[in-house]
């Protein structure tokens, strides 16, 4: 399936699983699907028949209540029944609301909590370079996120020991549960500031495959240091009414709002 | 005085040890290595040891992801910032991903002395006492350490092990001892009170025994270094069969070994229930301060005299007056 295909099949199984839940994180779910859906349609190495293969590519999600978006992926790739997402948060499925790594294939670490997934990649990182594996660990995190002190110390961690086989996307969509984040807790300037600590830093239109594919390939090539790929993105990305407003970062779609939503999504994919 | 060693001079030999018998074992550590004796094993396997610098939060996190990875992980730093500043990580990346992390504090309790509350952590029993699946040991002397250690390593899944600063009495056999889920062991029998301790506690639980022998009457003496699971057993036998439970932990009384006994002596199936009595030595719900370590003790009630005497008023108002000490 072509790229730009597979992340219009990811936006509508995002849009449906939270609409039938009831609940979940549309904005920042749509935001980052791009990013997602290069990494699992064409960059990494991992396969629904060894969903626990060691050498296998590792990807965290590090902003959890994107985990739709991590799902949705995932059903696609055949890591299980897209008929699945209709389970999502429900009490006798196993999608659990935050990305749970005991009980969903494919879902390399349990996140939820921000700041944590960051750590968990550097360690997958530092075992893989520790143990000279050829695993490369991508792991996608919010802007929001930022604020959170514990990244500062995982982006420490990542440049002292000079993973370069970790790649951080941020999902830079400028808004968080309360607001837009330069009024509720600015982490500005983020590219300045990731650079400062250590990192090899890209700035791309995190919905352009090209751009996502050139970062990759950019990173992969960067000896010595971590990369992070700072990606302007639009929260609620291909829903008209729920680009760039914040309420949608939490808030489920009511019947109507996610049938315009489908019908949308279908029409520019 | 008696032959003593350092909990965490044990915790650095079998460390090493431990790396040798498993080549899939990391040790992390926090600023700390030289405090924590984590360096022994840095000197020994440096390619397996990551120091993660004066960010715990990071460092247990870090810990769950390299356990991902089909790892073996110590992670250690003092109890305050291991369980304290690191708990949410400890629950979450650790606990509820049930990542393969051993978490190794030392430096617990009153007992580190001069640097005083900040650093005296009394909580970290009840805190990795409430996440659902927690291993918590807190071992009492060098043979302990070393046996919860190597359990540690051979268990699937976290575990919480405390220790503490100072040197400590040595009476569990280095390299025989062994330990298991629920290990409690009677040291002494007795028929009048048991005294039940943990960590850095034996020879305080003795001199109990002690003043009891001079005055005729037998004191159980129970170790109990697996806090979680509780050994129910031992303490219905105690309460059915001693009149007076006593606990003794270097942690405050609300959340410890003192609140999980009593939560077996009130839910439990036990004849003796209700005359049995528990009387828990620890912080009572306040902070600890700076001083040499035995001048807090006595100063925070850790005293055999004094629990002597508690124990006879407990048994018989009045009595306390005629014990000979």
């Amino acid at each position: 399936m072509e790229t730009k295909d597979f992340a219009k099949n990811m936006r509508k199984l995002i849009v449906e699983a939270i609409y039938n839940s009831g609940s979940g994180h549309p904005g920042g779910s749509l935001s980052c699907a791009d990013i997602v859906a290069v990494l699992f349609n064409e960059e990494m190495n991992k396969s629904s028949e060894r969903p626990n293969d060691p050498e296998r590519d590792r990807f965290v999600m590090s902003k959890g209540h994107a985990a739709a978006t991590l799902y949705s992926a995932l059903a696609l790739k055949g890591f299980f029944p897209a008929e699945e997402m209709k389970t999502f948060r429900k009490i006798d499925g196993r999608l659990e609301g935050h990305p749970d790594m005991k009980k969903i294939p494919g879902v390399d670490m349990t996140t939820g909590s921000l700041g944590q997934g960051i750590s968990a990649a550097c360690g997958m990182a530092v075992y893989g370079k520790r143990a000279s594996k050829n695993y490369r660990v991508y792991a996608v995190m919010g802007d929001g996120e930022l604020e959170e002190g514990q990244c500062w110390e995982a982006f420490m961690f990542a440049a002292h020991y000079k993973l370069d086989n970790l790649c951080v996307f941020i999902d830079f969509n400028g808004l968080q549960i309360d607001g837009e984040i330069t009024k509720v807790m600015s982490p500005l300037p983020i590219p300045e500031k990731m650079k400062a600590f250590g990192f090899n830093v890209i700035e791309i239109d995190g919905h352009n495959l090209d751009e996502i594919r050139a970062a990759l390939k950019n990173a992969k090539e960067t000896k010595g240091m971590p990369t992070a790929v700072v990606c302007h993105t639009v929260k609620g990305k291909g829903v008209s009414f729920m680009e760039n407003v914040a309420s949608w970062h939490g808030t489920a779609p009511n019947k109507e709002q996610y049938e315009q939503a489908i019908k949308e999504i279908e029409a520019n994919g | 005085m008696a032959d003593m060693k350092a909990q965490r001079d044990a915790y650095g030999e079998v460390l090493a040890e431990l790396g040798r018998k498993y080549p899939n074992m990391f040790v992390l550590d926090a600023d700390l290595t030289k405090s924590t004796k984590t360096v022994t094993f840095q000197k020994e396997f440096p390619e397996r040891h990551i120091n993660c610098g004066i960010a715990e939060g990071n460092m247990m996190a870090v810990a769950a992801g390299i356990a991902t990875c089909g790892n073996i992980v110590f992670a250690s730093s003092f109890a305050m910032f291991a369980a304290g500043r690191a708990y949410e990580q400890i629950r979450n990346s650790v606990c509820y991903a049930h990542n393969n992390v051993k978490i190794v504090a030392t430096h617990a309790g009153l007992t580190v002395g001069e640097d005083g509350a900040t650093h005296q952590c009394l909580e970290d029993i009840g805190l990795m006492r409430a996440i659902p699946g927690m291993v918590v040991l807190a071992p009492s002397d060098a043979g302990s350490t070393k046996a919860a250690c190597r359990f540690a390593a051979e268990y699937d899944g976290p575990v919480y092990i405390r220790l503490g600063r100072l040197p400590l009495t040595r009476f569990n056999d280095e390299e025989n001892y062994k330990f298991a889920l629920g290990q409690a062991d009677v040291l002494a029998d007795g028929d009048f009170a048991t005294v039940m301790f943990c960590g850095p506690f034996y020879d305080l639980a003795m001199q109990i025994r002690e003043i009891f022998a001079k005055n005729n009457l037998n004191i159980r003496v129970v170790d109990v270094p697996c806090i979680k699971p509780m050994n129910k057993d031992v303490v219905k036998n105690a309460a059915n069969e001693t009149k007076v439970i006593v606990t003794i932990e270097d942690h405050n009384i609300y959340g410890g070994l003192g609140s999980a006994v009593a939560e077996v002596l009130a839910e439990e199936d036990i004849e003796n229930r209700k005359s049995v009595e528990l009387i828990r030595i620890g912080a009572q719900d306040i902070f600890g301060k700076s001083g040499a370590p035995k001048a807090l003790l006595e100063n925070y009630g850790f005293s055999a005299t004094e629990i002597a005497k508690k124990i006879a008023e407990t048994v018989c108002p009045g009595s306390s007056a005629n014990l000979i000490f």
